[in-house]
């Protein structure tokens, strides 16, 4: 997932409210005839309104079908995918449901094992990143300290540095404390994001000062303050980053492929571009497989909806 | 008076870098020091097995500026961006159909960000198996619309086929991405623009198009400028899953993209010193965006 420094000048962008009244560009002015207008546009805007539909309706038809073929094809027979001569619902309705498929697919590859190693490394990465990426936001954002303004720049500059320029010496790093091929490589690196602690600071800004100065009167620690009172405000923020963290670990590639090779240790993405290396046809046990890495994804966003988007509009992020 | 301020403020301070502490650790270690790091290795010859690191000067910039597959790769990067306008074309429209507060729309928006939501490897092979020549999903679907109309269709060999590689992933891309993150921001800025302009436009006789020209477009052209750079960024780094899952970089490395060549030089030959050049070279390209984005965003574009 890539970082973005823009939303701080998104943040700008929202304050100044545009003006120049549309007519200017307008060239010919011409007479209205409120009466008729109405008539004619109450039939043109059912029309209007059918016809959109109908394209929307195409578009999330397009969008779903191969997904929809992706279920079919986890459920047919293997000989099945391949069969010529087929009636075109038959493309979509197996002849027969082999629901066995999913099963299969745990016992020719270590399926469990990737599962686990997925949801060990990215529930690893997610707490460790919201819980380091709101304490730094925390300090950023409501404590003063010498250096402070400097440091953040610093932070914001490295998030346009493409995640390829720090993979090489990263590896190097790991392979010289031997940690290559271990949970740590597989989850360190992950924990720290500069993107996590910038989004935060911008949320924590918007909190109204007021309870915790009063707290701070009260003689409340910083430490409470943090726990009691940014926290519980900023739940929405938190849940954002949550799942955007989440998300993004589950689905990478890259980073389990290059620090681990023995198979125990694969997450979900390398455990499947192995699975395909080794069985690269049995397209019936790697749809399947597909299903069962995405299947947790779908259930995440169905529940949390409203998070994607807020997260989306508030930093631009993109997913 | 004055001691009791100045034992807050320590307790202050001391309770920032407490704070600040976790997360400056990890960013020292795994992304400055790095790329201070990364930035040696360009000068210097490494396989990683054998002894220790050649200090080799500039000859990893000037053999890449001579290496011919590079430069290919680069325009196979630029090429598949062409998923960029597509895309952003798609969602804009996707935007405005959804902003016309049909029902459904809140069905339709989770619909449409679907693939976005399940991109990754998995999305990847069931591309893979769409593309198929003989049996996949694309083929069929255009060899029984040809036997509709009597005729014999058959698709391209798309993924198999230097020519029918690229044109394929872009076509992925833009199934991915058209209803994706793009969407909602352009669905946030046209709820952002103001209606009285509208209202002035119609009071004026404008159309609906000469609406959308005079006032929507210049309106969300902030974000339009936004979503374009944010896309090239991410573009000139794009393409690695596809590459390792789909097509293997090929054919003949037609799909292969610059961070797939990265990850081969680093991962496969293990050419350190080389594969770290290339990501300079890619952060450089990267940076001169970065820079535009923060001259002009914000700024230039508002009203043009």
């Amino acid at each position: 997932m890539s970082r973005y420094i823009d939303s701080l000048m998104r943040e700008e962008m929202k304050h100044s409210k545009p003006t120049i009244p549309a007519a200017l560009f307008l060239k010919k002015k011409k007479p209205v005839v409120v009466i008729e207008l109405k008539k004619r546009s109450r039939l043109k805007r059912k029309f209007q309104r059918a016809g959109l539909f109908a394209l929307l309706l195409l578009g999330a038809v397009t969008m779903v079908a191969p997904f929809l073929w992706m279920i079919s094809t986890s459920f047919k027979e293997a000989g099945q995918v391949f069969a010529d001569a087929k009636v075109w619902w038959q493309e979509w309705l197996p002849s027969t449901f082999v629901w066995q498929n999913y099963l299969k697919v745990w016992e020719v590859v270590p399926f469990a094992r990737f599962y686990l190693n997925s949801i060990l490394v990215s529930i690893c990465i997610t707490a460790g990143q919201v819980a380091t990426s709101a304490m730094a936001a925390y300090a950023f954002a409501r404590l003063d300290f010498p250096g402070r303004d400097r440091l953040f720049f610093g932070y914001l500059a490295t998030m346009m540095i493409p995640g390829a320029v720090t993979m090489i010496p990263v590896f190097i790093l790991l392979r010289y404390l031997g940690w290559i091929d271990s949970y740590k490589a597989l989850i360190l690196p992950g924990i720290f994001s500069a993107y996590g602690t910038f989004m935060l600071r911008q949320f924590f800004l918007t909190l109204p000062k007021d309870l915790e100065d009063a707290a701070k009167i009260d003689g409340c620690s910083y430490r409470r303050i943090f726990w009691h009172i940014i926290l519980p405000l900023s739940k929405p923020a938190l849940a954002t980053l949550t799942t955007f963290t989440f998300m993004g670990s589950w689905m990478n590639l890259m980073w389990p492929l290059i620090v681990v090779n023995t198979h125990t240790k694969y997450t979900l993405p390398v455990g499947l571009a192995y699975f395909q290396g080794i069985h690269g046809t049995d397209w019936t046990l790697l749809m399947a497989a597909s299903m069962m890495m995405i299947l947790p994804i779908l259930i995440v966003f169905l529940f949390n909806q409203r998070f994607f988007v807020e997260g989306i509009k508030l930093t631009g992020i993109k997913g | 008076m004055a001691n009791g301020y100045m034992k807050d403020k320590t307790k202050e301070i001391l309770a920032a870098y407490a704070f600040l502490m976790p997360n400056m650790l990890g960013f020292l270690i795994f992304t400055s020091i790095p790329v201070l790091a990364s930035l040696g290795l360009s000068f210097v010859q490494w396989d990683l097995l054998s002894g220790d690191p050649q200090f080799v000067g500039a000859a990893n910039f000037v053999e890449l500026a001579k290496d011919p597959f590079f430069f290919s790769y680069c325009w196979n990067t630029v090429y598949l961006m062409l998923a960029i306008p597509l895309s952003m074309a798609g969602s804009l429209l996707l935007a405005i159909a959804l902003n016309r507060g049909l029902k459904g729309t809140v069905v339709f928006r989770a619909i449409y960000f679907l693939p976005t939501i399940c991109s990754g490897v998995a999305i990847f092979m069931l591309w893979r198996l769409i593309y198929n020549s003989n049996f996949g999903f694309l083929n069929t679907m255009i060899s029984q619309f040809g036997d509709l109309l009597g005729l014999k269709l058959a698709g391209p060999n798309w993924l198999t086929d230097e020519n029918w590689a690229k044109p394929a992933l872009i076509i992925m891309n833009v199934w991915q991405t058209v209803g994706g993150s793009n969407m909602i921001l352009y669905l946030a800025a046209l709820q952002g623009v103001p209606r009285d302009l509208y209202d002035a436009a119609e009071v004026d006789g404008a159309n609906n198009f000469q609406k959308f020209w005079a006032v929507t477009w210049p309106q969300i052209s902030p974000t339009t400028f936004f979503i374009a750079i944010m896309s090239l960024i991410g573009g000139f780094q794009a393409g690695f899953d596809q590459a390792y899952i789909m097509t293997g970089g090929g054919p003949n490395g037609s799909t292969t993209t610059i961070i797939y060549y990265i990850f081969k030089n680093a991962f496969e030959w293990y050419r350190m010193g080389y594969a770290a050049a290339i990501s300079w070279v890619l952060f450089s390209i990267i940076f001169v965006f970065t820079v535009l984005n923060w001259r002009f965003y914000g700024r230039n574009v508002h009203y043009t």
